[in-house]
């Protein structure tokens, strides 16, 4: 890609505003079903259909999570593995130095924080947080977000996007408004 | 949304198909599995009649626990609230008006308390020829004896009863008139219910399971057959909603939202069990004393350690990771699949309770034969007694809508969630 330079569209990307969700739902399906995949919703309150009709759902969060505990686990049985055989090994009540069912319950606990920590760290990270500034507060209305709007986003980004054509189609999914979203 | 109001949500026609059915293969097993139990325990020598009886404890037990686990389920949605409480209120409610059936069927484990057979009995302690002898057993006959027995069996399912009975109650007018007032009431009162279940179920747990072993004890013997039981009545309705939430009229009432409830409470109750159920075992082999390690000694040999590792992974271990899963527990036959193995692996868990407790005078010498001679006529009388149980609780789910008419908040509850709000 070296000596290609990227030419930075003239707006971040389209946004539909619309009154209530069954609307947004039906709209984000749509401009799915269109093609368009760098789409982006927004509603004041979580919206199941809202985040499946924009795919939203199919992100990495479960597999980092998963991973999390894996590793928060195994590293909880090692760490008392090692410090009951290795390190530090005590008598404790005639039993073997390695009893796997004393290391049980701190190993749970361990498999809960490493997925908890993967959960947290994880979402932000895929979130791109923290992040100080973000377009779509341009978008005007778009403080009605968190109280009683819904919104829907096509960014020019996406490959399909064609400011003329995409804002046009939008048009027709029935919005009080298509509006510019300024970088 | 105006469906919903004038909707009557009845019980599909095909339920009293299946209700003769379930009479029917439910009275075959119970009489083949008697059979089985007789010869079984006639050839092994510990007492044929002895044999049926304890048979028949363990399903006895597995559907008691249905009805009075739905009973807490039931008292728990009052207190909650939400449209997992409201969608599911009236298959637990059936189940809670199957007490007074698990009452009757109690009268054949009063009879085991008068049953000896050359030493051998389901209760030792009710066996006075025995206790006369066993000097922890005369100072436990205080309270293990057959009148006090009995008597606390009828508190139980007296209290049982009684919060059954006026629930349903409550919920039945609720439907005439839809009065928000009964709403509260119902709530106030299921605050206590949950906790005399609490009670009730610790007292019943150690009275008809753990004191098969009277010399043995375990504190939290109550908490883990409380666990057990609101695990099989989870299991058990989530079976039901699947089969009602493939047919009208409920085919659009159930969302997937429901399921995903119900699979995270299943994932909830997988995971309690295995705790309870470890931490006896884990208290158990760090205190290594002599009265408390017999429960377990009898358990990790002549086959029934393949049991209990039977039971790790397929009655935690399986459903555990399966229901990590999001789609699993939204798509109702994938997650009816995983209450199908509970409620089957909940029958194997009672038998690995109750089966080796077999008093043999001493230790037991187990061989794995024995195992065929516990689970064949334990799992026929599950399956017999499940059936029976069945063909009562479809009579009763049917003699109400399905779904709480007089409910304020039913129309949300079954709302797609893209609804208007």
């Amino acid at each position: 890609m070296a000596g290609k330079r990227k030419v930075r569209p003239a707006v971040y990307g389209l946004m539909a505003e619309f009154d209530n969700p069954s609307d947004a739902v039906a709209a984000a399906r749509r401009v799915h079903e269109e093609g368009y995949r760098r789409v982006d919703a927004f509603s004041p309150y979580p919206v199941e259909e809202l985040s499946e009709a924009i795919h939203a759902h199919t992100t990495k969060m479960p597999l980092i999570v998963l991973i999390g505990g894996i590793l928060g686990g195994m590293g909880g049985f090692l760490l008392q593995f090692y410090i009951a055989t290795i390190y530090y090994p005590i008598n404790v009540g005639g039993k073997p130095l390695y009893s796997w069912p004393a290391f049980i319950p701190v190993t749970f606990e361990c498999t809960v924080l490493g997925a908890a920590l993967f959960a947290v760290f994880g979402m932000l990270a895929l979130n791109g947080l923290p992040e100080p500034y973000h377009p779509v507060f341009n978008a005007p209305n778009f403080a009605l977000a968190s109280r009683d709007r819904f919104f829907v986003l096509v960014e020019s980004a996406d490959p399909k996007f064609d400011r003329e054509r995409t804002a046009e189609f939008l048009r027709t999914l029935g919005p009080r408004e298509v509006t510019d979203v300024e970088h | 949304m105006e469906a919903a109001t004038t909707h009557t949500f009845d019980a599909p026609a095909e339920l009293g198909r299946y209700r003769t059915r379930a009479l029917l293969v439910g009275a075959v097993f119970l009489v083949v599995g008697a059979a089985l139990a007789f010869l079984m325990g006639q050839t092994a020598g510990y007492g044929g009649l002895v044999h049926v009886l304890r048979s028949y404890l363990v399903g006895f037990f597995f559907v008691t626990g249905v009805s009075v686990g739905s009973l807490a389920w039931l008292c728990l949605g009052h207190m909650t609230g939400g449209a997992w409480a409201i969608t599911s209120r009236r298959l637990f409610e059936a189940a809670t008006r199957c007490i007074p059936l698990c009452a009757v069927l109690f009268i054949p484990v009063v009879v085991s308390l008068f049953v000896h057979d050359h030493g051998h009995s389901v209760y030792e302690w009710s066996d006075p020829s025995i206790v006369a002898g066993d000097e922890a057993l005369k100072h436990k006959s205080l309270y293990l004896n057959p009148l006090f027995f009995i008597i606390r069996a009828v508190v139980y399912f007296g209290v049982w009863f009684a919060f059954a009975f006026i629930l349903s109650r409550w919920s039945a007018e609720q439907d005439r008139s839809a009065d928000p007032r009964l709403r509260r009431k119902m709530q106030d009162i299921s605050g206590p219910g949950i906790l005399l279940f609490g009670l009730t179920v610790t007292f019943a747990a150690i009275d008809w399971g753990m004191s098969l072993e009277p010399h043995w004890f375990s504190t939290i013997y109550g908490l883990i057959i409380m666990a057990g039981w609101g695990l099989s009545a989870l299991a058990f309705i989530i079976t039901v909603a699947t089969w009602l939430g493939a047919r009208e009229p409920m085919e659009h009432a159930y969302q997937p939202l429901h399921f995903h409830d119900w699979g995270k409470l299943l994932l909830a109750l997988v995971m309690l069990y295995a705790y309870f159920a470890f931490s006896q075992f884990l208290i158990t082999w760090a205190g290594n004393l002599p009265e408390e390690i017999p429960f377990y000694l009898r358990r990790l040999r002549g086959g029934w350690q393949f049991i209990g590792l039977t039971i790790i992974l397929f009655h935690f271990a399986l459903p555990f990771v399966l229901l990590l899963s999001r789609h699993r527990k939204r798509v109702p036959r994938s997650l009816r699949r995983i209450a199908l193995l509970m409620l089957f692996m909940r029958v194997v868990d009672l038998v690995f309770f109750f089966a080796p407790s077999v008093h043999q005078g001493g230790e037991p010498e187990w061989h794995a034969s024995d195992l065929a001679r516990s689970f064949l006529p334990m799992l026929a009388m599950a399956v017999g007694l499940g059936g029976i149980w069945l063909w009562y609780y479809f009579g009763q789910l049917a003699s109400r809508p399905l779904l709480p008419l007089g409910e304020r908040d039913l129309e949300k509850a079954i709302a797609p969630a893209e609804g208007h709000h």
